[in-house]
This record gives structure tokens, sequence and C-alpha cells, in this order.
């Protein structure tokens, strides 16, 4: 591991374009003093180095070195283009180059969901009680870079005691126009007490561009709320990707997590969770696929800051060629969250000589009638399950396919919207097929 | 907590006394006429001493590391002393040469340095502070070609030795704690195991620190030629003393083909008192370099210090060479420990085991701090890693910072961890049984314990036994 010496933040030409971009950036009184905090804090940490341990296998210092721009004029995105691309069919919320698309998104009044620039105008109470402040700039210096140069993006309100029938799909896309530039959406979705809903967020590039998505999505669960939230990111090979994701929990919420990651050059997602308060349920599960020189990076926290809750985590990787992939998964235990349990785990499929895995399961317990677990494994196929396959007729590349199916179906099946569900394993099907050769 | 157990816990630490002798204690402070003074002082050729100034340059440009988990007040390097040893330094023929003060601190010990370990078997190097006083079984070690004693001695003695592998596998400028030691090292032990021989004892080293406000910088190394082996026991205890004393030790292991080394240490010094004024900063740099199928083994129990920072390392070199790493770290009071071990896969089919229980009681915190890297040529590489902690009491944390770096697909690397605590349903059978409260404990704490201790010799085993019983006296109510 070779260590990038950090450049300063004032001498990143990154950070003026970003400063620039921040400048430009809209609101009303009270988002633009969060604009402003946020901007204030970017420009103080920059884009981190690998000195820094939360970045230490992940080099974003590219990011640093270009001088990114708003998005162009975005080309006309046709109905059907978006109809191929989506996973569900219910409403719908498109954004093109991180704006927001009316003519192709299908938002029923009565889902509570809307762009975000028309929650702000309309003075949405909700909006300016949480954005920007479930994932706070100071959590990751990205988190600060979206809050302040953020363009548009979805709210959801799903009001107390309703259920949401159909997920709300969002789909990011990028198209020629965003070459060169940041593109930088964010969601923020709130379920009020004993509220259920799904969305899935999609991230697709259209036109194979060298952009920067910088999207976060924030996630407010009320008492005995339920929500599903699902993450697909496949992004052309030329792009940088940050996200982050970041729940808060009310007592007895259940927070279910899918991410899907095989797009973009580095991938960088964060996914926390704040167990807030008790009964508590919360499920992580991802899989990244990747390959040719890709990097794809989980950093997950999950806070039990109170008692009897519980905490479950799976993620699984399937790396070809020279990809790389990084895992960090930390579970911190406060003193009073006695009777937590939590369990985490990440398992690695190498498939080639030259993939490298850096994985770092991380507990941080305070509190002594717990049960915390962790596991972490790296390995290739079986040599014996291999066998056995082969024993009965069943050999080579279908064995292989096999094995590969049965290791990734484990994160798969947990996808609750069947839909939604058969969607993701044709996009991993396909993937696999090509990462076979 | 019943008062029966506060009054455990508070029970003073029993090994809390200073020996009365006189010291050659050098001035606090530390600049370059500090590192030509030890040297001199310990008759040491020029290039030792040129090693041992290169060192000292470097550290000063060197950082003190901010990114273990422990908090201290920083330390003033220029108000410690750096060297320090008996008067008596008239050369000794006989154990009853030995000041006799300190032969009584060794029996305080329950160290018998004389008849008693002499039945046992064990050749003894004590060192008391820097100057090593007295080394047993010599005769029946040099009939094999082994050879042990002091560092000073080996320097005088085998200086071709010393000069090819000292610095070797901890070079000077590995961290900031070893290029400290590189510079100001005071003594420490030298074992040499000839091509194919079996050691035919345990070796076994206790040091003590006594003179206040000094550091201990020992540096041991130990080689193992071609199918050689050893198994050596350090173990450690240290007055009670009001101010943090600093260790930094450095140990090399060097295992050649075929050879095996086992390393065993107890460390059990002074830890602070409950509000965490006192104890010993232990920051101690171990590692070892293994040959084609050879075996290095290291087995700790770390029960003292009020900061434990420690990765003893394995760099498995050559093609077949296993790694061993068992260990059981206790932070009880106000103690901190980061303490885990690298392996280092470099080899191909090389193997390396983890095991580490984390014992948080108390206001401790327990870190496990550990990295296995499989390189891209290490074919065929596989780890196991399991790190299990336990909590006592909800004032107390459990920390594990695993690092997985691996570079090929043809390896296997697995990692578990739990966390686990005494349940209150394990001490209700133990009482119902009739085990009191602290005897329950004992038991369930050494169930837990008990992969690693029984990779330590068998005295050890029970001394460490002990030990944990004692630093964890009355930590459940």
């Amino acid at each position: 591991m070779t260590t990038v010496a950090p450049i300063a933040p004032t001498e990143q030409p990154g950070v003026a374009a970003f400063a620039a971009l921040a400048a430009h950036a809209e609101g009303p009184e009270w988002l633009m003093a969060r604009r402003a905090a946020a901007a204030a804090h970017f420009a103080e940490v920059g884009v981190p180095s690998s000195r820094n341990e939360e970045w230490r296998f992940t080099p974003v210092s590219g990011i640093a070195t270009t001088a990114w721009t708003a998005p162009g004029v975005s080309p006309a995105v046709s109905a059907e283009e978006v109809a191929a691309l989506r996973l569900s069919e219910g409403p719908l919320a498109v954004l093109i180059d991180g704006r927001f698309a009316p003519d192709l998104s299908a938002l029923p009044a009565e889902i509570g969901a809307k762009s975000l620039q028309a929650a702000i105008d309309s003075g949405d109470a909700v909006v300016r009680q949480y954005l920007g402040t479930v994932a706070p700039p100071e959590m990751t210096p990205f988190s600060a870079l979206s809050l302040a140069t953020f363009t548009d993006g979805v709210v959801l309100h799903i009001a107390a005691n309703t259920t949401l029938d159909a997920p709300l799909e969002i789909m990011h896309l990028t198209t020629s126009a965003a070459d060169g530039a940041l593109v930088a959406p964010r969601v923020l979705v709130t379920a009020g007490q004993n509220a259920r809903g799904a969305v899935v967020e999609q991230f697709v590039s259209l036109a194979d561009t060298l952009h920067f998505s910088n999207a976060v999505t924030e996630l407010v669960l009320g008492e005995e709320s339920w929500v599903e939230h699902i993450r697909v990111q496949r992004e052309g090979e030329r792009a940088w990707h940050i996200g982050f994701t970041h729940a808060d929990q009310a007592r007895a919420s259940h927070y279910r997590g899918f991410a899907l990651s095989l797009g973009a050059k580095l991938c960088r997602h964060n996914i926390h969770a704040r167990l807030g308060g008790e009964q508590v349920e919360t499920l992580m599960y991802g899989l990244y696929l990747t390959r040719n020189e890709q990097l794809a990076d989980t950093h997950s926290a999950i806070f039990h800051d109170q008692p009897n809750s519980n905490s479950w985590e799976v993620y699984k990787g399937v790396l070809a060629d020279k990809s790389r992939a990084v895992f960090n998964g930390k579970v911190f235990v406060q003193p009073i969250a006695q009777k937590t349990d939590a369990k985490q785990t990440n398992r690695n499929l190498l498939l080639s000589d030259t993939a490298r895995v850096d994985t770092k399961p991380q507990l941080e317990i305070f509190a002594d009638d717990v049960k915390c677990t962790h596991g972490a494994t790296v390995g290739r196929l079986n040599d014996e399950q291999r066998y056995y396959l082969q024993t009965r007729g069943i050999g080579g590349r279908t064995a292989q396919e096999l094995l590969i199916w049965a290791f990734a179906a484990e994160v798969l099946t947990e996808v609750t919207v069947s839909r939604i569900r058969a969607g993701i394993e044709t996009i991993v099907r396909v993937r696999l097929d090509e990462m076979l050769g | 907590m019943s008062t029966e157990m506060e009054t455990l816990v508070n029970r003073e630490y029993k090994h809390g006394w200073v020996t009365d002798i006189e010291q050659d204690t050098l001035a606090p402070g530390l600049t370059e006429e500090t590192v030509r003074f030890i040297s001199a002082k310990k008759e040491e050729p020029q290039w030792l001493l040129d090693w041992r100034l290169k060192a000292y340059r470097r550290w000063l440009e060197m950082d003190e590391p901010t990114w273990p988990n422990v908090h201290y007040p920083k330390i003033d390097y220029q108000a410690l002393a750096y060297y320090s040893s008996p008067k008596t330094m008239k050369p000794l023929g006989s154990l009853d040469e030995v000041d006799p003060k300190l032969l009584e601190t060794y029996e305080k010990l329950g160290i018998p340095l004389s008849e008693q370990k002499l039945l046992a078997g064990v050749a003894v190097d004590a060192i008391f502070d820097s100057v090593s006083v007295g080394t047993t079984f010599k005769a029946a070690l040099a009939k094999e070609g082994v050879i042990f004693c002091s560092f000073g001695e080996a320097v005088k003695e085998h200086p071709e030795l010393v000069q090819k592998y000292l610095g070797s596998v901890v070079p000077a400028s590995d961290n900031y704690f070893a290029a400290l030691n590189s510079a100001v090292f005071s003594d420490g032990s030298f074992v040499y195991i000839p091509k194919g021989v079996r050691c035919p004892m345990e070796l076994s080293t206790y040091f003590r620190i006594n003179a206040a406000n000094t550091g201990q910088f020992e540096r041991t190394l130990i080689i193992a030629e071609e199918g050689a082996y050893v198994s050596y026991l350090e173990g450690c205890t240290a007055p009670k003393r009001d101010e943090n004393q600093l260790h930094a030790a450095v140990v090399e292991l060097i295992a050649m083909d075929d050879a095996t080394i086992k390393y065993s240490t107890v460390q059990n010094w002074y830890a602070g008192d409950e509000n965490g004024v006192g104890g010993i900063y232990n920051f101690v740099t171990k590692r070892g370099r293994a040959g084609n199928r050879a075996k290095i083994s290291w087995t700790q129990v770390e029960t003292g210090s009020a900061i434990t920072w420690k990765y003893p390392s394995v760099i498995l070199q050559g093609d077949d060479s296993i790694g061993e790493f068992y260990s059981v770290a206790v932070a009880n009071g106000m103690q901190q420990a980061d303490t885990g071990t690298k392996m280092i896969h470099i080899g191909r089919n090389t193997k390396s085991t983890i095991v580490s229980k984390g014992i948080s009681a108390g206001r401790g915190q327990n870190s496990y701090r550990g990295q296995v890297k499989i390189l891209p040529k290490a074919h065929g590489a596989r780890n196991y890693t399991q790190c299990d902690s336990m909590l006592i009491g909800n004032a107390c944390g459990a920390h594990t910072f695993p690092y997985i770096d691996v570079q090929n697909s043809s390896s296997d690397v697995e990692h578990e961890a739990s966390t686990s605590k005494i349940g209150e349903d394990q001490m209700f059978y133990c009482r119902a049984r009739g085990l009191n409260t602290e005897h329950a404990i004992s038991l369930i704490v050494n169930g837990f314990c008990k992969e690693v201790f029984r990779e330590l010799p068998m005295e050890f085993a029970l001394e460490a036994q002990k030990l944990l019983g004692i630093s964890l006296e009355g930590s459940v109510g």
C-alpha cells in the first residue's frame, strides 16, 4: 500500500471547483446557512488522502485533481429508455444529471413524493427539519460536499399508519452532458409512525462519461415503521461514485437495506444506521461484483444507541480480473445498549489471482450483556464442491456459475419485493456471465 | 457488586514494593551524549555506537504514533532517565555473590533463581533494571553449543552474530518506539541455537523495572539455525510507583529453515491504581521472520501495564512456514490495551493461526488490532483468526480492528469474532454447586482462555491462571 502525501485542501484544484459550484447553489435562507456551513467544512477537510484511515485503501485523490463542472444541457431521454431500465412498475421519479425530470416522472399526489426542489420551494417543514441533519456534513467530507452543492433530488413522506402500495422507484440517470461534471442528487425519505414502504434507487449511466456522482440518501424511520431501501449502482466504468445512506431509526422500526454495486471505476458507499430506540431491527445486505480495475468499497456503521435492538449485516463480493474490494463494517454498542444482538458478515470470492480484498470488520463495544459477532472470509471457489458437481456431470463453466450463483443468492433472496428481486437477479446473471467470459 | 467483591477488586498490587539498592543512574534527558554514555558504559564497539546514533537521529525525525486506541498524557522524553544499573558491578562468580537484596526481590516474586529453579530445570537470565545480574545453567547449554547470555555479553563475545542479525527483523527505523529502543537499549537477552540442536531446556528471563523514572529498554535477539528448536519464556512484574514508567522493548526472532521458535510471555507490570495513577506504559515491538518450513509461535498473557501497545508479528517469508499467535489480554481498572498481531504471508503455502481472547472489566478498554496480509505470490496461504471478547460490567469497552488484505485467489482467510459475558445463569450454576463467586469467575474465565493457556509451558500456564484470577477478582458482583 503506497501512501500518497495528502494534498492540502487549498491546493486541490477540485476543492476550488467545488467551491465555485457551491457558490451557485440556491435555496431559502435556512438552507443557504446549512450549505455555507457544509461548504466551509468541506473547504477545511478537502478530499481525503490514503493517510485518512477511513480512506486508506480507497484512493480518491483523482477527485481532488479534477476541476469538476456543473452538468451541461442534458439531451432528451425517452420514456421508453427509462422504462427499459426500470425494476418496478409503480410510482417513478427520474433525475437526469442530478435534475428532476417531471415529464418522465410519475408521482401520484397521494404517495407523498415530489422533487426536493419543489418541496423546499413549498416550505416543507419536514424537509427543513431533516435535510442535512440526518446525515450531517461532519460525517464524511462528501456528505458535506453534497449539502453544499446538491442540485435537486426526491422527497418521500410516508404518512403515519399508511402503506405505500408499490415501491417508489428513483432513477438517477446520467447522460453525455455529465462528462466532467459533478452530479449531486439527494433523497430524503421519512416514514411516520407505523408507516410502511419500499424505495428503489438506481444509478445508471446512459453514456459512458467520466463524471462524479455524489449521492446522499437520508431516511427517517418513525416508531414501528417498516422501510425497505434498495440501491442499485450500475454506472459506467469510467465514473466515480460516492454514495452515502443514513437511516435514523426510532423505537420498534425496521430498516431493510440492500445494495448492489457493479458499476463505476471507483464506488464508495457509506451506509449508516442509528438505532435510536428499543426493539429496533436493522438489516443490511449487499452484493458487489467487480471486474477489470474496478474498486468497490462499502463502509457500514451501525450505532446501537439503545437497548434490546438487533442488527444483521451480510455483504458479499465476487471479484474478477485486477479489481479490488474494500469492506469496513463498524458496530458501536453504547454502554446503555444492553441486550444488543449484532451480527456482521463479509464474504469474498476471488475469481482471479490479481484481484484484491481489504476487509476490516470492526466492533466497538461498551456494554457487557450483548451478543456481537462478526466474521469475514476471503477465498476462492471450493475445489471439493467443483469436484462434486463434476462427478455428477456438471463441469467447467456451468459448475462455476452454479457455485457463484449459490454464493450470491444468499443476499439476493433478501429483497422482499419479488418483481424487483427478479430484476436484480437478471442484472447479476448478465454481469456474472460477462465476468466469466 | 458485593462487598466481598469490592474488597477483592481493591486489593493492592501484590508485587508493589521497592528494593532499596543504590542505583547508578544517569541524569534524566536524552541527547546524543546520552547515547554515547550508554554505549561507553557498556564498552561497546564503534559499529554499535554508530548504529545507535543512526537510530537516535532517525527517532528525532519521527512522530509518536497516534493511531492506537489508547489515551495518555504526552510523554516527556527528556524527563526520563535512560540508564540505571545496580551499583554492585563486580563480576559474579556464583549466585552467592549476588546482592542478597536482589535475591530477596526475586524470592518475593516467587522466582527461585537458586536451588528451586535448578531443580525445576529452568535456566534464568534475570534482568534487574538494565543489567543482567545472574545467569544459570550456562554450562549445560554451552555443551549443546547454545548461547544464552545477556545482550551486553553477546556484543562482547559474539559480535559477529549480533552485528549480522541486530535490526534485521525490526529495523531501527521501524517505528517510533523501536527507534527509541535502538538508540538507548540497555540490555536484554541473546539466544543462539546452532543448526539441528533442540535446546535442552526452556529458557526464561524475568524482567523487572525497579528505579523510579527510568525507562526500561531491553533488546532480545533469538536466532534458531536450520532445524533448531527453542522455547523461550519471558515474565514481567514491576513494583509499585506513582509515576508512569516507560517500557519500550524490541524482540527479534529469526527462525531459519525448518527451525521452531516458541516465545511465551506473561506480562504483569504494575497497572496503576484504581484512578489510573501510575502504571507502566508498555510499548513493545516484537517480530519474527520464518524461513522455509520454519515455525514461530507467540503466546502472551497480558494482565498488567497501564497501557499496552504490542503486536507480536510473524513475517512468513519461507514456503510452508507457520505463524501462530495466542493471546489473552486483560484490561481492568483504568487499563488500556491495544494489542494483536500481524501475519505477513510472503511464501507459498504459508499458514497462520490467530487466537485472541480479550477481557475487559472495570473501566478497562481492550482493543484487538490485527493484520493478515496475503501477498500476491503467497499461493495457497491459509489464515484462521478467532478473536473473542468478554466484557464484565458496562463501564469497559471491547474493540476489534482486524485488517484483512488478500492479494491472490488461491488463499483462504477466515476471521471470526464474538463478544460474550459471564452469564448470570453460568454464575448461578457454579454457585449452586458450592463454588464461591471468586472461584466461579475464575473457572469461567479460565475456560474462556483455555485455548491460549494450553499453548503455555506448564508452570507458566499455572502462573497465568493465577494472575488472571487476581486481575479479575471482584469484577462481577
